[in-house]
């Protein structure tokens, strides 16, 4: 386990506690120190808590852990919800002149900072600036330089105006110091600083970002929770690049409109969450007939129907795989990791040009909401490559063209890629339809056509199979009679649970597989294994199933569908009781 | 090379399965004839086609085009147009398809104002599954699905249209071959969404709105001193229920359509082979 520090601020709905994190998880990242945050804490009680809470260290920290270490309570419930995660010694920082403060009780062991927060952001110049008051004291409580504070809240407010930012900085300040005049003790915390350079992403962004590296010009959606924020972000920033985003009517809409752009040859791309994919599963096989090359974007969350919209599940791995009538050839890309969202964004991009079909992009509402600190270099955008598949010219049109003359978008190849014509291509124009078609995708019902294009649709599949690489990631222990397969965001969770299971004794390979359709065969990796274990946020254990479908055997499972993601202490668990299991049975 | 652009260049090999004697083939002549009169050609163009007996028209026309999912073909239409401004787009269908299952694109794509034409072939009738009530048929027509009628008011698509905000409506007749081709030449021209309905009678299915029936009650605004820029004249014949009219019933001329507004006005075809050049900037902005 990496020597981390973790830290929350919580409090009602409305009290601005999502930006009072991040600006905190700024000043960390810019103080070359690396955060993971989450916003997914397990509410026992319905209502408008909230809380953001900030996990870091020196050392790469990829996964939420059952502890804390300061907290910034704006309300007594604040204090109950954590209860489980704070231990002896953890501080507490709360205005004991809130109406609703002045009574709380600091539970035993714990040490309680009261900080007059709303008089102090008063005299500074505002009482909107309390959770900054509170974010100084607790830069005295960690001992951590006010000065990456002051460079976060440059960050934030530095476009509404020197004053604000000069007032926020003094907020800051006064928290601080009422806590260094009047908690004359040293706190056993010591926020050191680094001279290392990252940046600070959630998977959205990195969504986003990897969209306009590959070229994507156009998005269309309509806004769900979790995928909102790869809209926000292509917002004001695709317009850069010559895109456009277009905030549709609906989901059958925005897929729609995403398809006709993708028709006109665009990159075209959108987002949504399980409610928007069932609408768009409607266009999916249209998408996948008339080869169209596009990217679906699906941040899971809590389902069925409108489930918990805001908690973490990937329960539509089946829906993404098998959802539509009739058979309908897809790719079906998870990226793991943050920063892996970007390049598997741009491999989405490819994938779907190459074998002209649509290509779902998925990830989970952990990873979408979760920031996170990389090296910029992990977003090398010198290392992006466009591979925009089998394109004609004019040059090239003719060669493409029956007896008659009429341009085959759907011509029989061996590999199952046809040639596309953009409009505007002279000698191009062409029909594509939801129908069965022929060559030149007019419709038909002859019985021979429709076995070849349904083969060849088919073939494409194949043919990437052959071509690309669908490698999972490994790690741990590569001779380790335990295997540990996962798909989604579990897997960081799952890398620092083989550092706790190590200290127990228990060794373990790790796969952890980007890929659900095409996928990598995991057959040899099982067989070679005592024990075979699939980790996933789902019930049924849905990638389990296809692992098991795939090699022939029975594996464990080890699921979790409480609308909140693995932690690494709770997953090693996990793992260790399953194991016990298997040598019971 | 528009000059030597034909109407018939826009027909595609395929014979029309239609019904012989039903309202598409006159709309698809106007539709093609406008279209080369504007000076397009089928690969400039893009037509967008439903579902129904409306949505055949991609297969019987030769552009690019695609024939979609049922009711999507505005925003499928809205999709090329803004990735392509420099493409001419049609979408065409019919009342089940634009009134129906796909009213609520309807309204949008009138608000949006994107720059392309949507015709709807308009027969009042569902031909393709065999006669049902379509959201235009009358409230007393009987067909298998509403023996009594449907017994509601039918969709009035110009005052819909009207209310969400349109800049071009018009109404057109199949068989009036002239005023037809006029009518979606002017929808073509116009600056924004150009939305015609074009009475397209089904021989076959629809008894009532035949092509004698509209021969014989339609107004021709061209000859009624109609003032299509005029919103309140326009607002008394969309809402005047007692007769058929055709011409251009409202024309906004100062509409701005979307591209424009939005400066949306780049072939978003043409990429670069590796990240467009200032996305570091992008990566920085999360320092």
């Amino acid at each position: 386990m990496v020597a981390d520090f973790n830290w929350a601020v919580g409090g009602e709905a409305g009290d601005g506690i999502d930006s009072t994190g991040k600006i905190f998880a700024q000043a960390l990242s810019r103080s070359g120190r690396h955060v993971f945050t989450s916003k997914d804490f397990a509410s026992r009680i319905r209502g408008g808590y909230t809380a953001y809470k900030v996990r870091t260290s020196v050392d790469k920290v990829q996964s939420v852990v059952d502890e804390l270490d300061v907290l910034i309570a704006l309300t007594p419930r604040t204090i109950d919800e954590n209860l489980d995660e704070l231990h002896e010694g953890s501080v507490i920082i709360y205005d004991g002149e809130r109406t609703t403060m002045q009574n709380v009780e600091i539970p035993e062991g714990m040490v309680g900072v009261d900080v007059p927060l709303k008089r102090l952001a008063e005299e500074a110049g505002g009482a909107i600036m309390r959770n900054v008051v509170a974010l100084g004291a607790a830069c005295a409580v960690a001992d951590f330089p006010i000065e990456n504070l002051d460079s976060a809240l440059e960050k934030r407010f530095g476009d509404k105006g020197r004053k604000l930012v000069e007032n926020n900085k003094e907020a800051a300040r006064a928290g601080r110091s009422y806590v260094a005049e009047e908690y004359d003790q040293t706190f056993e915390y010591e926020l050191e600083t680094t001279d290392a350079d990252y940046v600070l992403l959630n998977g959205d962004e990195a969504i986003g970002m990897g969209a306009i590296a590959a070229g994507c010009r156009f998005y269309a959606g309509y806004p769900i929770t979790p995928a909102t924020d790869v809209m926000t972000y292509l917002t004001g920033r695709i317009e850069r690049f010559g895109g456009h985003v277009v905030q549709a009517e609906d989901e059958l809409s925005a897929i729609n409109m995403a398809l006709g752009a993708a028709r006109g040859g665009a990159r075209a791309m959108t987002a949504t969450s399980g409610p928007g994919i069932d609408l768009m599963t409607e266009t999916f096989g249209l998408i996948a007939t008339s080869e169209t090359p596009l990217v679906i974007c699906n941040v899971m969350r809590s389902g069925p129907s409108t489930g918990m919209p805001t908690k973490q599940e990937q329960g539509d791995l089946n829906h993404m795989l098998y959802g539509g009538h009739g058979e309908v050839p897809r790719f079906v890309l998870a990226p793991t990791t943050v920063d892996e969202c970007f390049w598997k964004t741009i491999e989405a991009f490819n994938l779907a040009e190459q074998y002209q079909l649509p290509v779902y992009l998925t990830a989970d509402l952990s990873m979408a909401v979760t920031e996170q600190t990389f090296p910029p270099d992990a977003f090398d955008m010198d290392a992006v490559e466009i591979d925009r598949g089998f394109l004609v010219d004019e040059s090239t049109v003719d060669d493409h063209r029956t007896e008659s003359g009429g341009f085959t978008p759907h011509e029989i190849t061996e590999d199952g890629v046809s040639p596309r014509a953009l409009p505007g291509t002279v000698d191009g124009a062409h029909m594509s339809t939801g129908l069965e078609h022929d060559e030149q995708g007019r419709r038909t019902e002859d019985t021979e056509m429709r076995v070849e294009q349904v083969d060849k649709r088919n073939r494409k599949v194949e043919t990437a199979r052959r071509r690309e690489d669908w490698s999972p990631r490994e790690f741990g222990d590569p001779d380790a009679d335990n295997l540990v397969i996962t798909w989604g965001s579990n897997e960081g969770a799952l890398a620092e649970a083989l550092d706790i299971l190590a200290d127990d004794g228990i060794r373990a390979r790790v796969l952890s597989v980007p890929y659900v359709f095409p996928r990598p065969d995991l057959t040899e990796a099982i067989e070679t294994a005592e024990n075979t274990i699939v980790v996933e946020c789902n019930e049924t254990g849905q990638f389990a199933n296809l692992v098991e479908r795939d090699a022939l055997v029975r594996v464990d499972r080890v699921t979790k569908y409480d609308g909140v993601r693995f932690k690494a202490d709770e997953l090693a668990e996990e793992i260790k009781a399953t194991l016990i299991q298997g040598v019971e049975a | 090379m528009s000059s030597e652009i034909r109407f018939t260049d826009f027909k595609s090999d395929k014979q029309p399965t239609w019904c012989p004697g039903c309202g598409d083939f006159g709309t698809m002549n106007g539709m093609m004839k406008a279209l080369a009169e504007t000076g397009n050609d089928p690969d400039n163009t893009f037509i967008v086609a439903g579902i129904g007996c409306s949505g055949k028209i991609g297969t019987y026309m030769h552009s690019y085009a695609l024939h979609g999912v049922h009711g999507r073909a505005l925003p499928v239409g809205t999709g090329v147009k803004l990735a392509r401004p420099d493409i001419e787009v049609m979408v065409a269908g019919g009342d089940g398809d634009g009134y129906s299952i796909g009213a609520g694109h309807f309204v949008h794509a009138v608000r949006r104002n994107v720059d392309m034409t949507y015709v709807v072939m308009d027969n009042r009738i569902y031909g393709l599954t065999k006669g049902q009530a379509s959201p235009t048929s009358r409230e007393d027509f009987e067909t298998s699905t509403t023996p009594e009628g449907p017994k509601q008011p039918p969709v009035n698509p110009h005052a819909l249209a009207l209310a969400s905000g349109a800049t071009f409506i018009a109404q057109s007749f199949a068989s009036d071959a002239l005023r037809h081709q006029e009518i979606i030449r002017k929808a073509v021209e116009h600056d924004g969404f150009g939305f015609v309905n074009v009475y397209s009678p089904c021989v076959t299915f629809n008894d009532v709105d035949t092509y004698d029936y509209f021969r014989d009650s339609l107004v021709d605004l061209a000859e009624a001193d109609h003032d299509p820029t005029d919103y309140d004249a326009a607002k008394d014949v969309i809402l005047d229920s007692d007769k058929e009219y055709q011409g251009v019933i409202y024309q906004n001329e100062a509409s701005v359509p979307y591209n424009e507004r939005h400066g949306v006005e780049e072939d978003m075809s043409d990429i670069p082979d590796g990240a467009p050049g200032d996305a570091t900037d992008l990566v920085r902005e999360f320092y």
